[in-house]
């Protein structure tokens, strides 16, 4: 057993202060998780491979066969920028929806609002998730559909979004953007610098008892 | 002067340091694993050469896949099997505490905890799972985490975290016939919206939670999460240090409850607290409720009629029109006398003794509906070992339910129980997401458990206080 590699993890931790891509756009309020990656498509161990999974019951029949959905369409195959309405991703906590989403191609959301954990899913994958009033949204989902290959860019740093002419204010919630931009979204290595710390706090709790909490390193 | 509230209190005792990200950084007091959400948090820990960093404070079950017909492993299906298999690799090489199905103690995660004693007041839970709110009936701080959060949890026993604003939703009066925590539940999502609660932590107060027994309140914090908030509590009271002191741990410890008692006490919220938001709902006013739609949020009284998308607000017409296309319901109806062919009564919402107790008074000495297949899944195994004791398996069998074993089943169809095609089922479990159990066509209707027996009984969703109570005979 070795603790070399403790604090020290050698994954690199991009920033990502701007985003772009072409448009997909996924209309409808209350999208909850089991839409977005069915549960019989998580019995599996490792995300790889939930890509071709992503909403797929919207996306095909009983017999698998494609159905009328923005995913399934030539013109989308290479969005990477997914514009929802509100209440996206309410639902369970399942990673495996933002994972998929992520598999599929997708590098960011803008929608009128998120719901909690799966924003912070999309966060500790570095996928922003921005939010705009539902007029600008509903503008942006028309231009996407007319502009399928128009490239909308993020500037998650100045909390803009820019398609064809227009640039509008949006939001990135603080930490959100503090994580993306700084490049410390992924969490276990910057906590893991604080393991003395961590265990002082356990030490001060009275329900957890001294055997608990491992030696200083 | 006032330290807040039992939010803020625990959160203090668990704050290690604030992230650059302006989050903080909290340390974890239990972390409860299952099947689905850790194993892919333990191959991120594996490519980085890390390891479980506070095993003790970590306990596993598996609820989600596990077959609740036939159990004999390996499990009749592969990837079950193998989701199985590789959560006892991980536990075991970690030297984590896992509730197998072998020891008697299995269950649905959020069943488990609470029956252990190993969910405490003042604690910091959390779990790869959205309904980890449920712990926060005791007074703990619990939510629900993704997979990246749980490599973080693991590698550190800390998470990342915001805090957010506490809503206080004070309940009084008293609960009428036939009226239950869940209806409760259901009554706040309806009025508060399924993302009435983003941003928020909702504690629930007031006569009516009070006066509930930890069950009740296990039900009303598990669907916190589909009001949006994510996590909800109870102040801890002289009912939760009753159970506390019946559960395991302290039976074990019992110098452990004198010592940790003034530290339950200590962090229930001040009188003077002070709330970002408070709601009060009249417990007196509320009759059993029932969804039409799609969302937690589409409820109706039972005998309410089912409102015209035109009558919602401009964001949720949309979403009912579809609802109610899906469902075939139609405004102005009534849900009682919706057809159903299937009844379920289980999940962490409500699969606990109490639960089954109530729904077999209702069932005893009555037959299901012919075409209704009705089944139990009980919380846990002792849940259903304890039930069968007392004779509430005979009770549903001779009725015509399945009583199967302990798992998360067709709540969310992630094993063989799973509606077929266009098929409608009576439900007490929390979430009525179209595909949600098991078919994209199926229909479900989330309701208050002896509102499922009621179901069961007449093939039709039916307000239960219309049938005559039966006595069961223990
Ligand atoms: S019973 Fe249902 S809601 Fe509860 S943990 Fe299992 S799948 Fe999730």
């Amino acid at each position: 057993m070795s603790h070399e590699t403790d604090g020290g993890d050698e994954v690199e931790i991009p920033a990502v202060d701007y985003v772009s891509g072409s448009g997909v756009p996924i209309r409808g309020n209350d999208i909850d998780t089991d839409q977005i990656i069915p549960a019989r498509f998580m019995k599996v161990v490792t995300f790889d491979g939930l890509g071709e999974f992503a909403f797929f019951d919207q996306r095909f029949d009983e017999n698998d066969d494609p159905k009328d959905h923005p995913m399934n369409e030539d013109r989308f195959q290479d969005s990477s920028v997914m514009v929802v309405n509100s209440n996206f991703g309410c639902g369970s906590s399942r990673e495996h929806a933002p994972q998929a989403l992520m598999r599929w191609g997708i590098d960011a959301l803008i929608g009128e609002s998120f719901a909690e954990i799966f924003a912070g899913n999309c966060l500790a994958l570095g996928i922003p998730t921005v939010t705009a009033d539902a007029e600008t949204i509903e503008e942006l989902q028309a231009w996407v559909d007319e502009n399928p290959d128009g490239e909308i860019e993020i500037d998650v740093e100045a909390e803009t979004v820019t398609f064809g002419e227009r640039t509008v204010d949006v939001t990135v919630d603080d930490a959100q953007r503090k994580a993306l931009v700084e490049g410390v979204w992924d969490t276990t290595a910057l906590m893991k610098s604080n393991a003395n710390a961590v265990r002082e706090t356990a030490a001060e709790l009275p329900y957890v008892e001294d055997a608990a909490i491992p030696e200083a390193e | 002067m006032s330290e807040g509230t039992l939010y803020d209190k625990v959160w203090d005792r668990h704050k290690v340091t604030t992230l650059p990200t302006g989050q903080d950084q909290l340390f974890v007091g239990l972390h409860l694993i299952h099947e689905v959400t850790s194993p892919q948090a333990f191959g991120m820990l594996r490519e980085r050469d890390l390891e479980v960093a506070y095993p003790e404070l970590t306990h596993a079950t598996v609820d989600h896949i596990v077959p609740t017909a036939d159990q004999s492993r390996p499990y009749e299906e592969d990837a079950a099997e193998e989701m199985m298999a590789e959560l006892e690799a991980n536990v075991r090489e970690a030297g984590i505490e896992f509730s197998d199905p072998n020891s008697g103690d299995q269950g649905i995660v959020h069943v488990i905890g609470p029956e252990q004693g190993l969910t405490q007041p003042g604690k910091t839970i959390v779990c790869g799972d959205s309904h980890t709110s449920t712990h926060g009936a005791f007074g703990a701080l619990a939510f629900g985490i993704g997979t990246s959060q749980i490599r973080d949890v693991l590698a550190t026993g800390t998470v990342a975290m915001e805090k957010q604003k506490v809503r206080k939703i004070q309940v009084d009066g008293e609960l009428g016939e036939g009226v239950e925590a869940k209806d409760v539940i259901l009554e706040i999502i309806r009025r508060l919206g399924t993302e009435g609660g983003v941003g928020y932590v909702y504690e629930y107060a007031g006569s009516a939670i009070e006066s509930l027994g930890m069950e009740g309140r296990m039900s009303i914090c598990n669907m916190s999460i589909e009001g949006g908030a994510r996590a909800g509590y109870v102040n801890p009271d002289e009912t939760t240090y009753e159970w506390l002191e019946e559960t395991d741990y302290f039976q074990e410890n019992p110098e452990k409850f004198d010592e940790l008692k003034p530290y339950w006490e200590s962090i229930a919220s001040d009188g003077d607290a002070e709330y970002d938001d408070v709601v009060h709902i009249d417990a007196d006013d509320l009759e059993p409720v029932v969804t039409w739609g799609t969302t937690p949020g589409q409820g109706i009284g039972i005998t309410e009629e089912i409102p015209s998308p035109e009558d919602l607000p401009a964001d949720k017409q949309d979403t009912a029109r579809r609802a109610q296309e899906h469902m075939r319901v139609e405004p102005g109806e009534t849900m009682a006398g919706y057809p159903v062919d299937v009844a379920f009564l289980g999940s962490c919402t409500n699969a606990r003794l109490p639960d089954l107790r109530r729904a077999a008074r209702v069932v005893e000495g009555r037959e299901v509906a012919d075409d209704v297949r009705a089944m139990v899944v009980p919380g846990s195994q002792r849940v259903q070992r304890a039930a069968e004791e007392e004779g509430l398996k005979d009770v549903f069998e001779a009725a015509g339910f399945e009583w199967r074993n302990a798992g998360c089943s067709m709540c969310l169809g992630m094993n063989e129980d799973q509606l077929e095609g266009d098929e409608a089922c009576a439900s007490s479990s929390n979430r009525n997401f179209v595909g949600r159990q098991g078919s994209k066509d199926g229909r479900t209707v989330l309701m208050n458990p002896r509102m499922v027996a009621a179901a069961a009984l007449e093939g039709e969703v039916t307000d239960v206080r219309e049938l005559p109570e039966t006595e069961v005979t223990a």
